[in-house]
């Protein structure tokens, strides 16, 4: 197969899988299989284009042209590889845990939720393979819609209110800011094609850089950048699984991948540099790490504490990004999988707590570590990578980052980054502590979670650790990323 | 091939006189049928002609112009002939079933050749060399059209048809009187002859008064007709209580030949629209972006969402005018474009009313509630059209959209680009209110017995018009070529 079919496969094959999803909806186990069945093949073909020798130096597939010299392409570079991995791995896991999950917690409209769930991954792997912003655009929005009916999943009061900030903030910041930033660009350059080494130098002058590059920043909402990160809290009214899959992984890391895309292969990593625009962002970045780590702190629901975690650990990415040295750059990009990993094994761990104990609050969760051992190891795992401690993946992002930031002289970011550091430990510390040493106050018997979720939460931990002892195959493709002297 | 651009108008009139001779509704909708497919094939052979071999000019009976009355077609009109019959030829499938619910029996063939009628008038605008001829048949489209609002079912549908009526009244009346005051300039009303002893005598030159004056009335007449803010006060009512059918056709037709007529008197008799560079172009910019922000706004506040809609358009209005209001060659061809796209868009979107209304009666913002689930195809097709109302990418809308805030940059209108944007966000929200409800409330009991999916009849050619929103905004070569040609030529002047 060329690597071109394969590219267009990856979008293909969780398009198609909804249509067979959509199909099978009379019988579930038929369903369900086919849900695993496309998860794994979509993964296949991820894992075959990254053994593609060619593959980043292929030009880019043209699929249509709505306008002239508009075109919608889609081409593969090592960042996007490195998502459409991240995403294809995940979701397969992703979706054992969400079989079990939907069954156990008697969820209504299942065919509805697959499917959407195989759309936004289509949407995902569309934004991860898009040649230019005004294919990335299009994914992105159809990323939004396609997550709407999944964040509004349990249909009441609630979940339209949560819905309804979803949809007005990712929607009203995309249209109002990202497309005239994308429009400005086009008008600029005459082109919206991704290049290595940005496209925009020389077409625009430094005031205009940093508006541009404000407008993006803002733009991709999704990225939850402070202020627009409301909609990341409101959306987790959806159900766990989704939460884990898609505000964890797929949508938020859209966000930051869009931002990391938008840096390398619009702006330019020696155009900022040279004008110093990225030190608003890093700015902005520090603030937002700083302030979701504060508002977490006094969140007692548990997936909202996450939420601002989440807000928090993507800053991460935007800032080390925004740093623009190839150890921070590293760092970004180590950090988008290493995130990946620990958040969704959280997000899991909340969901089987939900399911076993039907708790929903920190306060509650006394004890409830002799009764989950598996389930909160895992979790314990997953915050030692979220507060940057060996042996978990969390720990390397960190150090490249930390290690950026010194080869650019810039001591503010440490300073933030230790700050962070002692507040993430001061978020999730209690919540382990609690778990195993607090006495048990419930009276509800209940054990571990049924054992499909187990295994997917412990599968997750586990590829924490793996990362952090075989961190090769993400370092690789950052390092073909083009940062200057990288 | 030469009688072709006569035969657009002559055969709905004879169909209109067909129908009212047998009276039979069946019949009636057969002729009607017949007469708006045929028209679409015409146009059709007209545009590939004139793609391929140039204007077309035709004069009737053989009297050669200036003296006798000229056809004459080229991008522009070819452009906007296959928007109405196209439109047309789309709604007439589905008038069959709304008109048997809307509209009594015996006043079935009364309807259908009122509509003929209007559309004959509409097409007659549209090719015709001839401002007074052009007068005439908007004459006819609108009387015609204040009738078809009239037969509405609510009887309010009967003051808003007056309320058209008196203001459509003074629009053409303006017109008239601009007309007139043209004709004393040149002596002539063939449009191409306007235009050529304006600029041989040099009146344009000379800022002559009278032919200021001439077009102040034209232009305040036109801009009643085609509903620009705040001269639109007729137009959500009219669009509200008229007949499905009548809102869908009026809706994506009479506006755009309204503003084909703007565009013609400003552009091809005013050799490349100098007016619009004097100080027009600023004069009707504020309106237009006043329609964008206003109209969305009050879109957003209402629970009839026929009226919504009607709002709505009074909104892609204001894009229309705007683009042209640029008077640049992709500002012109951007508003040339949203004709055609908002003609898609609001036809779709006043189907999907169509066939709401068929199945619970009403379309008030409760009246969606479950419908989500009891008429799936319906409410899909709302979405679509809603996307595309967003400007969404892959839906014609976003095409329109890209065009306009390109051509308010071009000219380094910040605010304008943004204010385009802030209008595509105003109808994200009233266009979501109405998706939440269809999807989110459950429906009442009472009504559960009577729902359900509407008729094939109606979803065909929805989903017609839904694939068109689809295909034309991932392949818009047609329009964008047909649009763009159309610019040059208004702004090259007459041709």
């Amino acid at each position: 197969m060329s690597t071109y079919v394969l590219i267009e496969l990856a979008i293909l094959i969780p398009a198609c899988g909804a249509l067979f999803i959509a199909a099978s909806s009379r019988i579930p186990n038929l369903r369900e299989g086919v849900t695993i069945a496309t998860a794994a093949s979509l993964l296949a073909v991820v894992a075959a284009l990254y053994n593609r020798a060619d593959l980043f130096t292929l030009p880019p597939i043209v699929l249509a042209q709505p306008l002239r010299g508009l075109e919608l392409q889609l081409s593969a570079e090592p960042l996007g590889l490195l998502f459409a991995g991240i995403a294809s791995l995940l979701w397969l896991i992703t979706s054992v845990y969400t079989i079990s999950y939907m069954r156990s917690n008697n969820e209504s409209h299942h065919t509805r939720l697959y499917v959407c769930f195989a759309i936004a991954l289509a949407s995902t792997m569309g934004i991860a393979f898009s040649g230019n912003l005004i294919t990335l655009f299009l994914f992105y929005e159809s990323l939004t819609l396609s997550t709407y009916p999944l964040v509004t999943h349990k249909q009441d009061y609630d979940a339209i209110a949560g819905g309804r900030y979803y949809l007005g903030i990712l929607i009203s910041t995309s249209v109002g800011l990202l497309l005239p930033a994308i429009i400005w660009t086009w008008h600029a350059t005459g082109t919206t094609t991704f290049n290595a080494g940005g496209i925009l130098s020389g077409h625009i002058g430094n005031g205009g850089v940093i508006v541009l590059l404000l407008l993006y920043a803002f733009g991709i909402g999704k990225a939850a950048l402070m202020p627009i990160h409301r909609w990341l809290p409101e959306a987790m009214v959806a159900p766990t699984p989704v939460s884990a899959l898609l505000h964890a992984v797929a949508v938020v890391k859209a966000g930051v991948f869009c931002m990391v895309k938008v840096l390398l292969y619009v702006f330019g990593a020696d155009m900022l540099l040279d004008c110093g625009g990225n030190n608003i962002l890093v700015a902005l970045a520090a603030f937002t790490i700083i302030a979701a780590s504060l508002i977490a702190l006094k969140q007692d629901n548990l997936k909202r504490r996450l939420a601002y975690s989440t807000v928090s650990q993507l800053s991460y990415i935007t800032m080390a990004a925004a740093i623009l040295t190839p150890l921070s750059v590293k760092g970004a990009v180590f950090h988008i999988a290493a995130h990946a990993f620990g958040k969704i094994t959280l997000f899991f761990g909340a969901g089987a707590i939900y399911t076993a104990a039907h708790k929903t609050k920190v306060s509650e969760l006394g004890g409830i570590g002799r009764r989950m051992p598996w389930t909160m190891g895992a979790f314990a795992v997953a915050c030692l990578s979220m507060i940057g401690l060996p042996p978990a993946a969390g720990m390397l992002s960190k150090w490249f980052i930390m290690q950026g930031a010194f080869a650019a002289d810039n001591l503010p970011v440490v300073g933030v980054l230790l700050l962070s550091t002692l507040l993430n430990a001061s978020y999730f510390v209690p919540i382990v502590y609690t778990a195993f040493f607090k006495p048990d106050t419930t009276n509800h018997r209940h054990g571990e979670a049924p054992w499909p979720m187990v295994v997917a939460l412990c599968a997750t931990a586990l590829l924490t650790v793996a990362l952090f002892i075989w961190p090769q195959i993400p370092l690789n493709l950052a390092a073909q990323l083009p940062v200057k002297g990288g | 091939m030469i009688h072709l651009p006569v035969a657009l108008v002559v055969i709905p009139l004879l169909g209109a006189a067909v129908c009212v001779l047998f009276r039979r509704s069946f019949i009636a909708w057969t002729v009607a049928l017949a007469a708006a497919w045929s028209g679409f094939a015409i146009s059709i052979l007209i545009a590939v002609y004139i793609m391929k071999i140039g204007t077309l000019s035709y004069s009737i009976g053989g009297w050669p112009p200036p003296w006798g009355i000229a056809y004459h077609i080229d991008y522009l009109n070819s452009f906007v002939l296959l928007i109405v019959s196209g439109i047309a030829a789309v709604v007439m499938p589905y008038a069959r079933t709304s008109v048997n619910y809307e509209i009594e029996e015996d006043s079935q063939a009364y309807f259908y050749c009122l509509l003929l009628i209007c559309l004959a008038g509409l097409l007659g605008i549209t090719v015709t060399g001839d401002a007074f001829n052009m007068y005439v048949f908007l004459e006819l489209s609108s009387l015609s059209s204040y009738a078809l609002i009239g037969m509405g079912k609510r009887r309010r549908a009967l003051t808003a048809a007056y309320q058209y009526l008196v203001m459509g009244t003074i629009g053409a009346t303006f017109l008239l009187i601009g007309i007139g005051l043209l004709y004393n300039l040149t002596g002539t009303l063939n449009i191409h002859d306007l235009a050529h002893q304006l600029a041989v005598n040099n009146i344009i030159g000379s800022h002559n008064r009278t032919l200021l004056t001439a077009f102040a009335f034209i232009i305040v007449g036109l801009s009643l007709k085609l509903a620009l803010f705040p001269l639109h006060l007729w137009l959500p009512n009219a669009y509200t209580y008229a007949p499905s059918v009548a809102t869908i056709f009026l809706a994506s037709t009479a506006t755009k030949v309204a503003v084909y007529m703007l565009l013609r008197f400003c552009f091809t008799i005013l050799s490349g629209g100098f007016i619009f560079k004097l100080t027009l172009g600023k004069i009707l910019l504020i309106p237009a972006l006043a329609a964008i922000l206003i109209a969305s706004m009050v879109a957003i506040f209402q629970y009839d969402i026929k009226r919504m809609l009607a709002y709505s358009s009074v909104a892609q209005i204001g894009y229309m005018i705007l683009g042209i209001s640029l008077a640049t060659p992709l500002g012109l061809s951007a508003g040339i474009l949203h004709l055609f796209n908002h003609a898609l868009m609001k036809g779709l979107l006043f189907m999907v009313m169509g066939a709401v209304n068929y199945r619970i009666g009403a379309v008030y913002l409760n009246d969606f509630r479950g419908l989500g689930r009891t008429m799936p195809w319906t409410m899909a097709a709302f979405v679509v059209g809603g996307m595309s109302l967003m400007g969404i990418p892959l839906t014609a809308g976003f095409i329109s959209k890209w065009y306009l805030v390109q051509a308010a940059l071009e000219k380094g209108w910040w605010p304008v680009a943004a204010l385009i944007l802030i209008g595509s966000l105003l109808a994200v929200i009233y266009i979501w209110r109405v998706v939440e409800t269809a999807y989110f409330n459950p429906a009442q009991e009472m009504e559960a017995e009577s729902s359900g999916e509407a008729p094939l009849s109606l979803l065909l050619p929805m989903w017609l018009l839904v694939l068109a929103n689809i295909y034309f905004g991932i392949d818009s070569s047609i329009p964008v070529e047909l649009a763009g040609r159309a610019a040059t030529l208004l702004l090259g002047g007459a041709s």
